[in-house]
């Protein structure tokens, strides 16, 4: 069944906020850290927790080393009286997913969704590595770069790309980022410049990466009546869905997406123009196999933010993407924008949301 | 040669992990680290139900605000409950059977886990009086480990009604 097939219940993003994005916060604790962003979440729309129906968080403890990160989180907003809340082991995106389908059933008319990531804790590639299987993969410490640079030489190979697209989608991303107070690496470099840099795994130069990133976000969610009420131009969540592929590296094709390309149909992103796409791509080459599988043309603004090459909070790039392009259409720089989120190893699994503007 | 690969299923195979991770305990818990660092306990208030938690993660949990008032509590504080351990287990440096109780600091509206030195475990009782014995000036480190352990200090029992809502 495709989108425009199913009876969906119109839900706005009624508010955005997230921190800056900084290489490391080695002042604030979690809480610390996310209080500001709920604040301002809900203070961006005049309202309290008392308003919201439903709590949902993304976050991982692998990041942080403790157990149960996600509860002690829940002391930035207070959790009394009671709420129903949740809390999903993954980016935001799908959090927010999980409160959207809440939504849809209609007993509530708005939710709080938030994460955080504290990327700076650990040694992340270490980290990274045990989300992979953990019998054959994991114990040879296959770590995310090496993985990546993979996937980019696959990419390569099949000539889809070159070491020179890399370079002009990073030059690309941080300049956008100049305009983007909260990006972490934002500057004006030519491509030619950049493709000097040394390889970290070849492919893959230094500006292929992604930072390494703290930061939170959080969103409101609303639906009915409040979403008028709390915006003037409400931003309406119009198709939504998230596609996963096999664990296994082997069996997959690495230079496309089949489970983007799936969740993209769903959430009927063709179904209309595109004016602005937030893509989750960590590694520069994976913004190219992403647009190809979402189906954009040349004319669609990617990343205007500067997406994850310019700010790369793990649990929370995801949801910042769909924050941004909600922000797009909010000041009616856009009309119709997707967002993208992904997570696992080399675009494993994937989420496509579809906004558009009243 | 037999075909190993005949010899049977796998049942064990060991994959060791090891992460070190940085831990950031923040600004709130900063303060009460230094407190114990100079033997006192720092805890701080909520601005909205006026809660006072020790040691304060940064906000009240019950409110979702920042605790941002500085509260210096007492040495001295309340048995609300306890438990005697008196099972071994490996690296246990007390000797059982010993006392582990949760405490409230005279001024805090939470309790905390605290080792009950200096009575016969079998006359542990809810209510009971105890103050903190510190380690000595120069071993004092921003750490639990400078409170060696609580011990009863003599005053009469706390009336029951002064802690029931902590338990």
């Amino acid at each position: 069944m495709s989108a425009a097939e199913r009876t969906v219940r119109p839900v706005s993003i009624a508010s955005f906020a997230q921190s800056q994005n900084v290489r490391k916060d080695d002042e604030r604790n979690e809480v610390e850290g996310l209080m500001p962003v709920i604040a301002e979440v809900f203070g961006n729309i005049g309202i309290t927790k008392d308003d919201v129906g439903f709590i949902c968080s993304g976050s991982t403890d692998y990041l942080i080393g403790g157990p149960f990160s996600f509860v002690m989180a829940l002391d930035a907003v207070g959790v009394w009286p009671p709420k129903r809340e949740s809390h999903v082991e993954m980016d935001g995106a799908w959090a927010l997913y999980e409160a959207w389908v809440l939504l849809q059933e209609g007993e509530i008319d708005a939710a709080l969704v938030y994460s955080f990531g504290r990327s700076s804790l650990g040694d992340l590639n270490e980290i990274l590595t045990l989300q992979m299987d953990p019998y054959y993969e994991a114990p040879l410490w296959p770590d995310i770069v090496s993985l990546s640079a993979l996937q980019a030489r696959a990419l390569i190979d099949a000539g889809k790309a070159t070491e020179a697209d890399f370079a002009a989608i990073a030059s690309r991303s941080r300049r956008d980022a100049l305009s983007n107070p909260k990006a972490q690496v934002a500057k004006d470099v030519s491509p030619e410049v950049l493709l000097q840099d040394e390889y970290v795994v070849a492919p893959l130069r230094r500006h292929a990466l992604p930072p390494i990133t703290d930061g939170a976000a959080a969103i409101v969610l609303a639906a009915g009546d409040k979403a008028r009420e709390w915006s003037d131009r409400p931003v309406w969540i119009t198709g939504f869905d998230h596609r996963m592929e096999t664990h296994s590296l082997g069996a997959r094709d690495l230079t496309s997406s089949p489970s983007t390309a799936k969740a993209a149909e769903m959430a009927g992103v063709a179904s209309g123009k595109v004016d602005v796409a937030e893509i989750h791509a960590p590694f520069a080459h994976q913004e190219i196999i992403v647009a190809e599988a979402l189906g954009l043309d040349d004319s669609v603004v990617i990343n205007p933010s500067g997406g994850p090459l310019a700010a790369n909070p793990l649990m929370s790039a995801g949801l910042i993407r769909i924050g941004e392009a909600a922000e797009r259409i909010r000041s009616g720089k856009a009309d119709r924008a997707v967002a993208h989120a992904t997570s696992g190893p080399c675009l494993q699994q994937n989420l496509v949301c579809v906004l558009e503007g009243e | 040669m037999a075909d190993e690969t005949t010899a049977g299923p796998v049942t064990t195979l060991a994959t060791p992990i090891r992460l070190d991770f940085d831990f950031t305990p923040g600004v709130a818990q900063s303060r009460f680290l230094r407190g114990l660092e100079q033997g006192k306990f720092m805890g701080q208030r909520c601005p909205s139900c006026g809660k006072v938690y020790v040691p304060s993660r940064g906000s009240c949990p019950t409110d979702g605000v920042p605790t941002t008032e500085d509260v210096l509590l007492s040495n001295v504080g309340t048995v609300t409950t306890y438990c005697v351990v008196n099972v071994p287990f490996a690296g246990q440096s007390i000797e059982i059977p010993y006392i582990c109780a949760q405490v409230l600091l005279d001024g805090a509206n939470v309790s905390f886990m605290g080792l009950i030195q200096e009575i016969p475990a079998d006359q542990i009782r809810m209510g009971m009086r105890v103050e903190a014995v510190w380690v000595d000036e120069s071993e004092l480190t921003p750490s639990l480990a400078s409170v060696r352990y609580f011990r009863p200090n003599g005053e009469t029992d706390a009336d029951y009604e002064t802690y029931k809502e902590y338990l």
